[in-house]
C-alpha cells in the first residue's frame, strides 16, 4: 500500500522517552513510519472482518464436521452465524471502498495524475523491477546471489495486495448473489446460484488458506522477525530494520535527505503490548481455522 | 310343607268364587237355547254308547253296587265301578272285556281277574315305561313303583286334554306329588337328590303359572321328565341328563338366546353342553324362578366358603372372593357359576367338579377367537408359562369396563399394563428379538405417550390402539395390524385424512406400482418414538430418513445450501418435505406434485416470497461431481480447485525456499546485536569511569 509522506512525517507522538522503550535495540530511538493511521485501522478492521467471515463461512462449508457444528452453536446457531457473516461482509466492503477513496485522495494530494502514481517508484502495480527482483530472490534462495535490494513494496507484498482485490471482487460478487438470490435471478439463470456457491466457497477457501499460511509467514512470522512483525498495526519500525529489509527505500530517502520526515516517537509500551496481544489472537484464530480446514479436507471429507 | 291333596291346595290358593246367577250372564232367551241343547244331548247319549254297553251292562249289574267289595290280603277292597263315569271315559267304547279280556265268557262269580295290560293297546307307552325308572322298579317288584293305574286311574280315564283327566297339566304336579313330596315313603326310602320337590315346584315360576294362573302350557313335571320314559339324570338318555337338559328346556324356551347372551345359542347348548353351564346350573330344577340370583345355586352358595379370608387353595393362594369387588365389576350381574361353569349342584361342594380355568370365550366368543389367533393366544396354546391370558390383563372378579378410569384397560392404564411384560428387562422384552427397544420408555416420550399420559387424552393411540387389544401379532405376520402392509390403515384409523393423502402418493403401492419395499408411516415416523413433526429433531432427522432410500439425492442435497444449513440445525431452510410434501409426495412429472411445472414457483415462494420461475431454476440437488449432468458446476469446481492448488504450490514452494535464508538472516542479526551490545557495554563503562565530571557539568 502506498502512503503519504507528508502525513507520515507529521505523525510524531510527543511521548515520554523512558516509557517508549520498544524492541531490544532501540532504547527509545525514534522510529521509521511505514503506515499511516488509516492504513493501520483498515488492516486491523479487515483482520477482524476476515476472520469473522472465515469462521462463520467455514462452519457452513464444513457443516459435516463436528467442529463446524460446535462453532455454529457457539456463534448462536446457523441463523445468527449468517447475520454475523453478512455484517462482517458489509464491513469488508466498507474497508475496500474506504481504501479506494483514500487512493483517490492520495493521487489528488501527491501525484499529478493516475499515471504518475501508478508508474512511480512507490506504485503497487507489478513492474519490471519486480520481475527482476523475483529472479534475484530465487537466486538468493538457492544461494547463488545476494539478497535483492528491495524497495518500498516487494513483489510478494504486491501479490498479497492484489489478492485482496481479486478476493473482494470474486467472493464479494458471488456473496451478494447468494445474499439476494431472488434479485439476481431476475437476470441470471437459477443454476447461477449453484455456480456462485461453488465459486464463493472455493475462492474463500483459497483466500483463507493463503492468508493464514503464506501471508502469515511472509509478513508476520519470518524467522528474522520472530516472534512477530506488527508494523502493519503499529505503523512504525526501527530504522535499522528498514535499512535491512528495504535497503533501496532507505538509501533513496537518505540520499534525498527526507528520512527525518518519516521519523516518529515510538508508541508507549502498553500500546505495543495490546497490539501484540491482538495480533496473537488474530494469528491463533487464523491457525485454528487452517487446522479446522485441514481436518475437514483430509479426515472428514465427504 | 306337604300338600295333602289337590282340593286342599286349591282351597287354600284359589279365591272363593262369587255365586253368579246364570240369568245374569246369559239372559232369558239364551237360557231357552241352553235347555234345548241339554235335552237333545241327554236323549241322544245312550244311543251313541249302545253297542259297547251290552257286556258292560252285564258287569255293572253286579259292580254297579257301591257296597260290592272283597277281601284282599286282609284288606277290604271295593269292587264298585261307577258306570256313569265309565261310559263317557275313553275306554267306554271298548267295554269292560276290552281290558279285562280274561273275563270274557267267564261264569259268575268270576275269580280274581288278571292285571290289566294297558300295553296290549298302548304298546309305545308300555315300551317307554318298561325302560323307565318306574317301569324298572315295577319289574323288580318294587311295591312303591307306580303303574299305569297309579297315574291314569282305571275306569274313569278321560283324554289328557280333558280338565277332569288325572294327568291334565293342572293335575300332574299332584299326581307326581303323591309320591314325590316330603314325608312320603318314596322320598324317605329312595335316594333322590331333590327335596321339597312339590313345594318348590309350586312356588317356582312354572308352578305358579300352572297352578295359580292355570296356564296349561307351562312346564309341569312331565314336560321335563317326560310322561313315560322317566329316567334318573345320571342316565345319558334321560331328558334331564346334563347333556340333554338344554334340549329339554328349549322345547319351550326356543328363543332363549334372545334373553341370554349370544353365546347361548341353541346349537351351542347342544354341541358343547359339557363346557357350558347347563340351564339348571343357574335355574335350579323345581325352584326355577324369574329372579333366581338370590336363591339357588347362586353366588350366595359360593360365598358361604369364599367369603372366608383364611380360605386357601392347596398351593397357598387365597381363595377369598370379595363380593364388593364383584358387585362393582362389569360382571356384577353374572353368577359365579356362569364363569366357573363346571360346578355340579348335586355335590355338597358344587365347585369340586371344576377342573379347568374360567374360559371367558364362552361368552366373549369373538374376543376369544381373536385372542386364539394372537401371539399371546398362540403361546398360551403351547402352554407357554409366561403367555398372558384374559385375567393377566383384565383381572378376575373386579373386571371393569374399559371406559372406567379405574379399569386396567382404561386407555391411560394400558401402557402400564403392557409394561408389566414389555418393559425392558421383563419377560416379554427378554424374549423379543426384533428391532424395537425400550418400547415403553420411548412410547412415554412419544407424542402419543405424552398425549395420553401427560395430557390425559384418552383418544390418543395406546399400545392397543395400534396392536389391537386381543389380536396382537408380530409385525412380520401379514395379518398383523403393524405389518408394513397394514400400517397405513392402522394409523389411518385416527389419521384418516393423512391416510387418504398417503394412498394417493408415490409411496403408495397402488400409485407407484413397484414391487420394491415402500415406506409406510413408521418408516419415517418410527413406531414408538413418534415425535411432533414440528419438532427440530424430527424435521432435521427426516433428511436422513428419506436418505435411507434416496441415498444419492440426499447426499447431493447436503452439498447445497439448504442441506448444509439444515445440518447445522437451522430448521427454516428447505428440507425434503418442504418442497416435495410429506404425505402427498408425487412424482415431479405428476401435475399434483408440489414441484410440478405449475406448482414449483409457489412452492419456492413459501420461503422466498418474491421467487420467480427463473429462481426456481436453482438446482436443489446439484453436485459438482457429475460432469454429464452438471458440466458447468463440474468445471467451475475443478477450475477453482486448480487455482487453489496452483496458488498454494507457488506460495508454499516460495516460503519453503525462503526459510533457510530467513534463518540465516536471523543468525546474522543476532551476531550483529551481540557485537553492538558489547560495544555499548564498553562505552557505558567508559562513561562510568569519568561519570562524576560529566554529572557536574549537567
Amino acid at each position: 500500500m502506498s502512503s503519504e509522506n507528508q502525513e507520515r512525517a507529521t505523525v510524531s507522538a510527543s511521548l515520554d522517552r523512558s516509557s517508549a522503550k520498544h524492541g531490544e535495540e532501540h532504547h527509545g530511538n525514534r522510529e521509521f513510519v511505514r503506515f499511516v493511521p488509516l492504513e493501520r485501522a483498515l488492516h486491523a478492521t479487515m483482520v477482524v472482518s476476515f476472520i469473522t467471515l472465515a469462521g462463520t463461512g467455514m462452519s457452513l462449508k464444513f457443516s459435516y464436521t463436528p467442529w463446524a457444528r460446535v462453532l455454529s452453536r457457539f456463534l448462536g446457531g446457523f441463523q445468527t452465524a449468517g447475520y454475523i457473516h453478512r455484517f462482517a461482509a458489509t464491513i469488508m466492503f466498507c474497508v475496500f471502498f474506504t481504501h479506494l477513496v483514500s487512493l483517490v485522495k492520495l493521487k489528488n494530494r501527491e501525484y499529478k495524475s493516475w499515471a504518475d502514481m501508478i508508474l512511480g517508484p512507490n506504485s503497487m502495480l507489478p513492474t519490471l523491477k519486480d520481475g527482476r527482483e523475483f529472479v534475484q530472490t530465487m537466486k538468493w534462495f538457492l544461494g547463488k546471489g545476494p539478497r535483492p535490494q528491495y524497495s518500498r513494496w516487494t513483489y510478494w507484498e504486491k501479490f498479497d495486495y492484489f489478492a485482496v482485490f481479486w478476493g473482494i471482487f470474486i467472493i464479494g460478487s458471488t456473496g451478494l448473489t447468494l445474499w439476494f438470490p431472488v434479485l439476481f435471478t431476475r437476470i441470471l439463470p437459477g443454476w447461477f446460484i449453484n455456480l456462485a456457491t461453488i465459486i464463493h466457497s472455493d475462492e474463500a477457501l483459497l483466500a483463507t488458506g493463503f492468508i493464514f499460511t503464506v501471508h502469515f509467514f511472509n509478513t508476520h512470522l519470518r524467522p528474522e522477525k520472530f516472534p512477530m512483525d506488527v508494523v502493519v498495526f503499529t505503523g512504525q519500525m526501527p530504522l535499522a530494520e528498514l535499512k535491512r529489509d528495504k535497503p533501496m527505500e532507505y538509501e533513496e530517502l537518505k540520499s534525498k535527505g527526507e528520512l527525518h520526515l518519516h521519523m516518529a516517537e515510538p508508541h508507549p509500551e502498553v500500546v505495543v503490548k495490546m497490539i501484540r496481544a491482538f495480533a496473537w489472537v488474530a494469528l491463533s484464530l487464523g491457525f485454528s481455522i487452517v487446522i479446522g480446514i485441514i481436518y475437514a479436507m483430509i479426515f472428514a471429507y465427504r | 310343607m306337604a300338600i295333602k291333596s289337590e282340593r286342599a291346595w286349591r282351597a287354600k290358593h284359589t279365591p272363593p268364587a262369587q255365586p253368579i246367577h246364570l240369568l245374569q250372564v246369559l239372559g232369558p232367551r239364551a237360557l231357552l237355547l241352553v235347555l234345548f241343547v241339554t235335552f237333545a244331548l241327554v236323549f241322544s247319549a245312550p244311543a251313541l254308547a249302545a253297542h259297547a254297553s251290552d257286556s258292560s251292562d252285564t258287569c255293572l249289574a253286579c259292580h254297579g253296587d257301591k257296597s260290592m267289595s272283597t277281601k284282599h290280603g286282609g284288606k277290604t277292597v271295593s269292587l264298585f265301578v261307577d258306570g256313569k263315569k265309565f261310559a263317557p271315559s275313553v275306554h267306554g267304547a271298548v267295554g269292560c272285556t276290552g281290558c279285562h279280556a280274561d273275563l270274557e265268557g267267564k261264569d259268575f262269580p268270576h275269580g280274581t281277574p288278571a292285571k290289566v295290560k294297558c300295553g296290549s293297546c298302548h304298546s309305545q307307552e308300555q315300551d317307554l315305561y318298561a325302560k323307565s325308572l318306574h317301569g324298572k322298579a315295577a319289574a323288580r317288584g318294587d311295591q312303591l313303583a307306580p303303574r299305569c293305574v297309579n297315574c291314569h286311574g282305571n275306569h274313569d280315564i278321560v283324554p289328557v286334554k280333558d280338565k277332569r283327566s288325572a294327568v291334565a297339566p293342572l293335575r300332574i304336579p299332584f299326581v307326581c306329588g303323591t309320591c314325590h313330596q316330603e314325608g312320603t315313603a318314596v322320598m324317605k326310602t329312595r335316594n333322590i337328590d331333590q327335596h321339597d320337590i312339590l313345594t318348590n315346584y309350586t312356588e317356582s315360576i312354572h308352578g305358579e303359572a300352572v297352578l295359580k294362573k292355570g296356564l296349561t302350557v307351562a312346564a309341569t313335571c312331565a314336560s321335563c321328565h317326560t310322561a313315560h320314559s322317566i329316567l334318573p339324570h345320571t342316565d345319558p338318555n334321560s331328558s334331564i341328563a346334563r347333556r340333554n337338559i338344554a334340549a329339554t328346556c328349549t322345547k319351550c324356551h326356543g328363543q332363549i338366546e334372545a334373553v341370554h347372551r349370544k353365546i347361548i345359542r341353541g346349537e351351542l347348548w347342544e354341541k358343547e353342553s359339557n363346557v357350558l353351564p347347563a340351564c339348571i346350573d343357574c335355574h335350579q330344577p323345581h325352584k326355577v324362578r324369574s329372579v333366581f340370583y338370590d336363591k339357588g345355586m347362586a353366588n350366595a352358595d359360593c360365598m358361604r366358603c369364599h367369603a372366608n379370608p383364611t380360605l386357601k387353595a392347596k398351593d397357598g393362594r387365597s381363595m377369598l372372593v370379595s363380593e364388593v369387588e364383584v358387585a362393582g365389576s362389569r360382571h356384577a350381574k353374572v353368577a359365579c357359576s356362569q364363569c366357573h361353569s363346571e360346578v355340579n349342584v348335586s355335590h355338597n361342594r358344587p365347585c369340586e367338579t371344576i377342573t379347568k380355568k374360567v374360559d371367558c370365550s364362552k361368552c366373549h366368543e369373538a374376543v376369544g377367537e381373536d385372542y386364539g389367533r394372537s401371539i399371546h393366544g398362540q403361546l398360551t396354546a403351547k402352554n407357554d408359562p409366561v403367555a398372558p391370558g384374559c385375567r393377566d390383563c383384565h383381572g378376575t372378579h373386579g373386571i371393569l369396563g374399559k371406559t372406567d378410569p379405574k379399569s386396567t384397560t382404561f386407555p391411560t392404564n394400558i401402557p402400564g399394563l403392557c409394561s408389566k411384560c414389555h418393559l425392558e428387562g421383563k419377560k416379554a422384552a427378554l424374549r423379543y428379538t426384533g428391532t424395537q427397544h425400550n418400547i415403553i420408555g420411548n412410547y412415554t416420550e412419544s407424542i402419543h405417550g405424552k398425549g395420553l399420559l401427560e395430557s390425559g387424552l384418552t383418544v390418543t393411540a395406546t399400545c392397543t390402539g395400534c396392536h389391537t387389544a386381543h389380536r396382537i401379532l408380530p409385525a412380520k405376520d401379514p395379518a398383523s395390524t403393524v405389518n408394513p402392509k397394514n400400517v397405513p390403515a392402522t394409523c389411518g384409523k385416527c389419521h384418516n385424512g393423512i391416510e387418504d393423502q398417503f394412498n394417493k402418493s408415490v409411496h403408495s403401492p397402488s400409485v407407484s406400482g413397484t414391487d420394491k419395499e415402500l415406506p409406510v408411516c413408521s418408516t419415517c415416523h418410527t413406531a414408538h418414538t413418534i415425535s411432533r413433526t414440528d419438532e427440530t429433531g424430527f424435521e432435521l432427522g427426516v433428511m436422513t430418513t428419506c436418505g435411507k432410500c434416496h441415498g444419492e439425492i440426499a447426499k447431493s442435497y447436503f452439498e447445497t445450501y439448504h442441506g448444509k444449513v439444515s445440518r447445522l440445525g437451522y430448521t427454516k431452510a428447505a428440507k425434503c418435505f418442504d418442497c416435495h410434501g410429506s404425505h402427498d409426495i408425487a412424482k415431479i412429472s405428476d401435475p399434483r406434485s408440489h414441484l410440478s411445472r405449475d406448482n414449483v414457483v409457489a412452492t419456492c415462494r413459501k420461503c422466498h416470497s418474491n421467487a420467480t420461475r427463473r429462481f426456481a431454476g436453482y438446482l436443489t440437488h446439484a453436485t459438482h461431481h457429475d460432469p454429464k449432468k452438471y458440466p458447468i458446476l463440474f468445471y467451475a469446481f475443478w477450475g477453482m480447485t486448480g487455482l487453489l492448488v496452483g496458488t498454494f504450490v507457488v506460495g508454499g514452494v516460495h516460503t519453503l525456499l525462503w526459510l533457510p535464508r530467513a534463518f540465516q538472516m536471523r543468525r546474522e542479526l543476532k551476531e550483529a546485536e551481540a557485537k553492538e551490545e558489547a560495544a555499548l557495554q564498553a562505552e557505558a563503562e567508559r562513561e562510568a569511569s569519568n561519570g562524576s565530571s560529566e554529572k557536574d557539568k549537567e
